[in-house]
This record gives C-alpha cells, sequence and structure tokens, in this order.
C-alpha cells in the first residue's frame, strides 16, 4: 500500500498515511497543504503516534487551523483548514 | 479545535501492559531467587524499562529532532533533547565528582563528525535513530524492527570484514594496529574496523571539557564548572539561540507580543525564547526523567560492582556459569548507562558464531565487549525491556498498533539501518552512547559526534524533499490542483 491522496470534493483532499512511520506523513501534509488552496481542507490519515506532535507543531507554526482531531485506536484522523 | 478520543479496547491494551510489566517483574524474581547475580542483569533491565516509557512519552527521537526541523521547521524535538542533554549533565556531574561514574571519554578527531553524518543520514532515511526505533518498535511498527535489524546486522558483518577491505587501510593504521601488542588471538591485522580502531582511533586523544581547562574533573567545580556549564550549558544554548533565530522566532514572538512587528526589544525576544522552550514541555518532562534514570544507572552499576567486587559483568556472567562468549579479557559489554547499538550488534554476532562464523578474532567481540548469550546479556535485557516500556506506555495511551512494513519503506528501512550501524561502529556509539551520553559527561567527541549527525540529517532531509517530490508529482498527477 502507497501513500494515498484522494480529492473528496471541491476543496476537499484526503491524504493517507497509515503505515508509514516518520517523515513521511509531517512531510506529505507539508507538501499537501503546500499544493492546495488557501481554505481548503485537507484530512489526514496517519497511525505513527509521533507525527501528531509534529504535524500539530507544524499548522500552529504555519497558520494553518486543525479543525478537528480524531484518535482511535493508534489511528489518528486530522482535518485541517489551510490558513 | 474539536478534539475527539475514542477509546474501545482501552482495558484490554490495560491488561496486556499489566501483563508486560508482570512478566519482567516474574523474569526478575524468578532469576534473583535462582541465583542472585541475576541481579545485576534486572538492574539493566529495569533501567532499559524506563528508558523506553520515557523515550515513547516524550516521542524522544533524535532523527525526529533534526529531521522535523530541516523538513517542517518543527523546533520542538531539538529543544526537548538539549533540555535533557542539561538535565542529563547536571545528574553526571554529580556522579562524575562523587567519583563513582562509569563514563570514559572517547577519542576524538575527524573520525568522530565522519562517523555522525553517516550516522545522521541514515537515521532520516530509516525514520529513527537508534533509541527512536527501538521504542517505535515498542509501538508495533514492523518498519522499526526491520530497522533494528539492520543496524545490528550490518554493525556484527562489520566490525569482522577483512578481505578485500583490508585493501583500503593506510598503511599507518596497519603498522600502528601491528604494533599495539595485542594477543595472537585478535588478528588485529586482518579486518578493517580492527585496523581503523587500533591503529587510528586509539592514537587520537582523549579528553573532557573540565580536563581541558585544566580542572580535575572529579571535582565539583571540575564536574560542574568545567563539563556542565562550559562543556554542555553554554553550546547547548547557543544551539538553542541558533534554532530560536531561524526557526522559532517567526512564530514563539507571535505568542508573547502579539501582532506588533516594530520595536521587538531583546526582552521580547528572550519572552519568546523561553516560550519556544516551554513548548516542548512534553519532551523536556521525558528528558528530566531519563536524565535521572541515567544517572542514577550509574550509582547502581557501580554499586552492584562494589558489592559483588566484580569490575565488569563478564565475572558475574562466571559466577552464574556462563563463561561462553566472553572476551579474551574476560569481559563483556558493560556500560554501566544507557547504551543501544554495541549490544544489537552482540547477538547477531552471537547468531553468526553459533552459525560458524568465526568473528572472535577481532577487537570488537573478542577482545573487548565478548559476545555472551543475548538471553544472559546485560545490555541485551536493557534493550528488551526498552521496547517492553515502550510497548506498556504506548498501550496505556492507546497509542500502540501493530504495523507491518510497508513494502517502499523496506529498502529506506534496511539502507538507512545499514548506514546508521557503520556510523555507529566508526564514531565508537549511536545517537545515546555517541552522542547523548558522551556530551552529558563533557567528552568533546559527543558534540564532534553531534555536529556530524546534523549535518547528516540535513543532507539526507535534502535528498528526501527531492524523492517525495517526484513520488507526489507521480501520486498527484490525476488531482489537478
Amino acid at each position: 500500500m502507497a501513500i494515498k491522496f484522494d480529492k473528496k470534493s471541491d476543496g476537499v483532499y484526503t491524504l493517507d498515511c497509515q503505515g508509514y512511520v516518520c517523515p513521511h506523513p509531517q512531510i506529505y501534509t507539508k507538501k499537501m497543504l503546500e499544493k492546495i488552496h488557501s481554505g481548503d481542507v485537507l484530512e489526514v490519515m496517519f497511525d505513527n503516534p509521533s507525527s501528531s506532535e509534529s504535524i500539530t507543531d507544524m499548522c500552529s507554526g504555519s497558520g494553518n487551523e486543525i479543525i478537528e482531531k480524531n484518535v482511535s485506536d493508534g489511528k489518528y484522523l486530522f482535518t485541517i483548514k489551510k490558513g | 479545535m474539536n478534539e475527539v478520543a475514542v477509546s474501545d479496547g482501552l482495558i484490554k491494551k490495560k491488561l496486556w501492559a499489566l501483563g508486560i510489566v508482570i512478566l519482567f517483574a516474574i523474569i526478575s524474581i524468578s532469576t534473583y531467587a535462582y541465583n542472585e547475580y541475576y541481579i545485576y542483569l534486572s538492574a539493566y533491565l529495569w533501567f532499559g524499562f524506563i528508558y523506553g516509557m520515557c523515550l515513547q512519552y516524550g516521542r524522544f527521537c533524535f532523527a525526529s529532532a533534526f529531521r522535523d526541523l530541516f523538513a517542517v521547521g518543527v523546533p520542538r524535538m531539538v529543544v526537548g533533547i538539549m533540555i535533557a542533554v542539561i538535565l542529563f549533565a547536571l545528574v553526571s556531574a554529580f556522579v562524575t565528582a562523587t567519583g563513582i561514574s562509569t563514563f570514559h571519554s572517547s577519542p576524538y578527531g575527524i573520525h568522530s563528525v565522519i562517523a555522525g553524518f553517516i550516522f545522521g543520514i541514515g537515521m532520516v532515511f530509516a525514520g529513527g535513530c537508534a533509541s527512536g526505533s527501538l521504542y517505535k518498535t515498542g509501538e508495533g511498527s514492523g518498519t522499526a524492527l526491520l530497522v533494528v535489524l539492520s543496524i545490528s546486522v550490518t554493525q556484527s558483518s562489520f566490525v569482522d570484514i577483512g578481505g578485500w577491505m583490508n585493501k583500503l587501510v593506510p598503511a599507518a593504521w596497519h603498522e600502528s594496529a601491528t604494533a599495539k601488542g595485542l594477543p595472537d588471538r585478535i588478528t588485529v591485522g586482518d579486518g578493517w574496523i580492527d585496523q581503523y580502531l587500533a591503529g587510528y582511533v586509539w592514537d587520537q586523544p582523549i579528553t573532557t571539557f573540565a580536563e581541558t581547562l585544566n580542572f580535575t574533573k572529579e571535582t565539583f567545580f571540575g564536574a560542574y564548572v568545567g563539563n556542565v556549564l562550559i562543556g554542555v550549558f553554554v553550546p547547548a544554548v547557543l544551539l538553542l539561540a541558533g534554532v530560536y533565530l531561524i526557526w522559532g522566532k517567526k512564530r514563539h514572538i507571535k505568542e508573547v507580543i502579539g501582532e506588533k512587528i516594530t520595536g521587538i526589544s531583546l526582552r521580547d525576544n528572550l519572552a519568546g525564547f523561553w516560550q519556544m522552550i516551554l513548548s516542548s514541555k512534553r519532551t523536556a518532562i521525558a528528558g528530566l526523567i531519563l536524565g535521572i534514570a541515567c544517572g542514577l544507572q550509574m550509582f547502581v552499576i557501580e554499586g552492584l560492582r562494589i558489592k559483588y567486587g566484580i569490575r565488569n559483568a563478564g565475572e558475574i556472567l562466571q559466577r552464574i556459569g556462563s563463561d561462553f562468549g566472553l572476551s579474551i579479557r574476560g569481559t563483556v559489554f558493560d556500560p554501566g548507562y544507557w547504551y543501544v547499538t554495541t549490544q544489537e550488534a552482540q547477538w547477531v554476532g552471537w547468531v553468526m558464531q553459533k552459525l560458524g562464523w568465526d568473528n572472535t578474532d577481532n577487537i570488537f567481540f573478542g577482545y573487548i565487549n565478548g559476545i555472551p548469550n543475548p538471553a544472559l546479556n546485560p545490555a541485551d535485557w536493557m534493550s528488551l525491556a526498552l521496547i517492553g516500556g515502550a510497548a506498556v506506555m504506548a498501550l496505556l495511551n492507546n497509542e500502540f498498533k501493530f504495523k507491518r512494513p510497508q513494502r517502499d519503506l523496506i529498502k529506506w528501512a534496511l539502507i538507512g539501518g545499514a548506514l546508521m550501524g557503520i556510523g555507529s561502529r566508526l564514531g565508537l556509539g549511536c545517537n545515546v552512547g555517541g552522542f547523548f551520553v558522551r556530551v552529558a559527561n563533557g567528552d568533546p567527541a559527543g558534540w564532534l559526534f553531534g555536529l556530524g549527525m546534523i549535518g547528516g540529517a540535513f543532507i539526507g532531509v535534502k535528498f528526501f524533499n527531492w524523492w517525495t517530490e517526484r513520488q507526489m508529482a507521480k501520486e498527484m498527477a490525476s488531482l489537478n490542483i
């Protein structure tokens, strides 16, 4: 299984990094956020716990807002709105 | 922000965590009941367990520290690690000043930088440093386990390879190595690492910051002023100041002064700097406990050595009836503090020896560390318990999940692990034994290894960025963003 990119609807994208260790989830999230437009939403799925803090800090420092964090049995789903 | 944490099956996971603790307790109690000398191994076990819990809680990973800084501009982990180094240094200085430190400085030179550089590239490729890969194995990551295997196999092979690699040995190393008068059983003139160690590394200077300043390191003044203040605190604060100015200022100063963009004073910057330090609280807490535990381990192990009248665990193994795999001097690897990579090389070395590879004629196994049965190797007890401790913490926080290695990550795990294995042997330690422990004990070789490690991480990130861009261009072509 490779990292999956998808467009869910207009302005809503998904990035599935499940099974991937550092630095993949945070690097792909950063690059994806650079590519989408301001106001677009990115849903990131991953299961590497330390990426959780890295993505949170990265968003906080770059003006992107995490509007929802969903954590369930080692799986993370972050919904990020590009600033 | 809306946060949802679903914790189905948490009770089951807590029971698993309890099961791991009970298993370790049974091992400790039953082996002690069988023979009291096993308490020496159990001491390593429980410190490993504490290290594992701290590493997982603090996400304590050196690869993450420098990689996240260069790749995504997040300074959190590098700040946390520097805080941990300072805290560990404070504890280590006390141990040194009281004269019972088990730490020995390493020869320093350009090799320390080169080793760190190779290690730094490897840890970025692998997705975790040597200790980080161990704790991530405890989180259920199959990729991290592959990294650990790759580090282990590479090291144990690298230290024994001669043949065509002998041709790469400078004549001066060969002459110097053969002149060292090592026992005949150690074929010091055959093997690249043997000649590197005896012919080059052993000829390099050894010191501490305290000794460089003409202080006696076994005094409180020497240990705290020479090693901690000059050798750790000042360089760590300078490094953090650089991190703040390049990566942290823009974000953290905003948190203390709002949107003001002109007239930012030194006081504002100091407040921003402090805000950056506070933002790494979780890693810093882990670092504090790690620092205390590392120092305490030195006390406990040295205390046990005094109690049993020994200088090395090799004597413990002999007393419990296992003299297999001792070095030619009757010793085994017994650092007395936190260490990661040597014991990884040892267990594979032991397996290779059982499969017929004569690897006891080299310096690393045959003269210094031995290849004891992993079931009786104190340092292996520490590493296994580290994985267990990380698993317990991950289970308690509902973060444990079995993850089999992704096909496209396997190559990175193997290449990265191999580079870390080579870097570890060239630098006589990894991010823990080669950097963290050394820096905290005032050994300049630690900073040189760290300098190389940061450079390697930078190059590794540059390569990774290029590679991910290519991947994304292919994968996202259909998205038309």
